[in-house]
């Protein structure tokens, strides 16, 4: 009779456990999925802001096709997107067609002089820091979700019920020469 | 010490400080309740001034330090970095936009307040933001926002209100003793012990005093813990050791600072050369900048 009370308390504590642990996968994943649509808003308003900004050198500085149509093509394939690694891609790719329109703003003072210019500028760059830090926040969610599902016994119930090892946004490699936080 | 247990001991100190706050503002009320004979109306007083205190001091505590420091709401075109650094540093996080506030003050500084992450204000003084480039700015925000995420704010905003108070009560029961001391002889001469008259001189310092070392407690290590954090949202680590270097190379203190605020700031906003504050060289509130900018420059 006792051992039955026991059998059963031992039963009712482990599927509490279980149940501790699923629910604990499914909110770290929860998580990365949110931080994940947070680095979408960042990308999305990078867009947004491109646009405006090849129609404002184009005023000043007709000729220099060539880097508008790379700069608009980078902008489309980020657009078009579908996986991580795609985006990831596109936004570096992004990343340099800008800078080297950027630097054919430089040969021209008048459009550097451009109020509406600067605002964009220094709007574009914003958001290439909030691009940064918010797959910074995606990237430290996948590392903890990562950890977790992979370390027993969570393992064994991550394979279960089928929690897949989740992918990091990958930085550009002059972004990763930045980081050099040692602990 | 984990982000978790750093956050539910921040949780426990507020309610110890309530506690301890309470009884002791209470006693105090008791003590000068015996010296004119009428002890228990006196403690009604003390523990009705003290309970509202503390529930006020929960809620509202942020925007009376905010209003003491008189700061004013950012503005994005005007302080385009600062807001952009909040948020940043808030996406980093993952925690909501903070409010941010700008301080007129030319000494730069920096605090947050809030009681918990949803309530968040990081304030800075416009001498911050003219000395700090973007970088720079980027690492003292993220100190301070996480003090934030770690409930360092509840308790130390918490703590300044209340400080506060002591110290406006004492000053205002000094004041009414002192004068309101000769209309009294006549009525109750039998009651006055000079035994009680000690007590009361004594609670008159203690009660101060106490409170500060309550500031005391609170303060030094999660400096370094928030640096750490800091470092760790920005990765680097360098920036914010700049910053520090500037804020500490200034020369001139604070204006609108007082000893119930001072251990909120980033950096102490009293400067040593600063006279007539023995008082607060005594009850150090932050660790040596020098010894967080090494901390920082060895990361």
């Amino acid at each position: 009779m006792s051992i039955g009370i026991v059998l059963i308390g031992v039963a009712v504590i482990l599927v509490l456990y279980l149940v501790g642990m699923y629910n604990g996968f499914v909110i770290l994943r929860t998580r990365i999925q949110e931080a994940l649509s947070g680095i979408d808003v960042q990308l999305k308003r990078r867009a947004d802001l491109i646009p405006n900004l090849v129609e404002t050198v184009k005023g000043y500085a007709k000729h220099e096709k060539e880097v508008f149509e790379n700069v608009t093509k980078a902008r489309a394939s980020m657009m078009s997107a579908g996986s991580l690694n795609e985006k990831a891609e596109a936004n570096n790719q992004l990343s340099g067609a800008l800078k080297s329109l950027f630097a054919v703003a430089e040969a021209y003072p008048d459009l550097k002089a451009n109020t509406n210019f600067q605002d964009l500028q220094r709007q574009l760059e914003d958001t290439e820091d909030k691009v940064a830090f918010s797959r910074q926040f995606y990237n430290s969610n996948v590392l903890e979700y990562n950890n977790k599902i992979q370390m027993v016994p969570d393992s064994i119930i991550a394979g279960m019920f089928g929690f897949k090892i989740a992918e990091f946004f990958a930085a550009t490699e002059e972004e990763k020469k930045k980081v050099d936080v040692k602990f | 010490m984990t982000i978790y247990s750093q956050i539910s001991s921040n949780k426990q100190k507020t309610f110890f400080i309530f506690a301890l706050f309470i009884i002791l503002l209470s006693g105090f009320f008791y003590i000068i309740g015996l010296y004119y004979g009428n002890a228990s109306s006196y403690l009604l007083i003390g523990l009705f001034i003290s309970s509202c205190t503390s529930v006020i001091s929960y809620y509202f505590s942020d925007q009376i330090v905010l209003f003491s420091v008189g700061a004013k709401p950012a503005d994005k075109e005007r302080h385009f970095n600062f807001y952009t650094a909040g948020e940043n540093i808030a996406i980093a996080a993952g925690l909501p936009m903070p409010k941010l506030y700008v301080i007129p003050d030319s000494a730069p500084n920096a605090f947050a307040t809030g009681r918990d992450p949803k309530h968040a204000v990081v304030c800075v003084t416009e001498g911050l933001l003219t000395m700090m480039d973007r970088a720079e700015l980027e690492g003292v925000v993220a100190h301070e926002l996480s003090h934030v995420k770690n409930y360092d704010m509840l308790v130390m905003t918490v703590v300044s209100v209340l400080v506060g108070t002591v110290s406006l009560i004492s000053d205002w029961i000094l004041r009414s003793m002192w004068w309101g001391g000769g209309r009294n002889d006549d009525d109750n001469g039998g009651n006055r012990n000079p035994l009680i008259f000690i007590f009361l001189l004594i609670a008159l310092i203690i009660a101060p005093l106490t409170a500060t070392l309550i500031q005391l407690a609170i303060s030094r290590k999660r400096e370094y813990l928030a640096d750490a954090d800091a470092a760790l949202l920005t990765r680097r680590p360098k920036e914010l050791a700049a910053a520090l270097e500037k804020i500490a190379g200034y020369p001139i203190g604070m204006k609108t600072a007082t000893t119930a605020t001072a251990h909120l700031f980033i950096s102490n906003p009293f400067k040593k050369n600063k006279k007539g504050n023995w008082f607060i060289s005594l009850f150090s509130t932050h660790p040596p900048i020098e010894e967080r900018i090494q901390i920082l420059r060895t990361m």
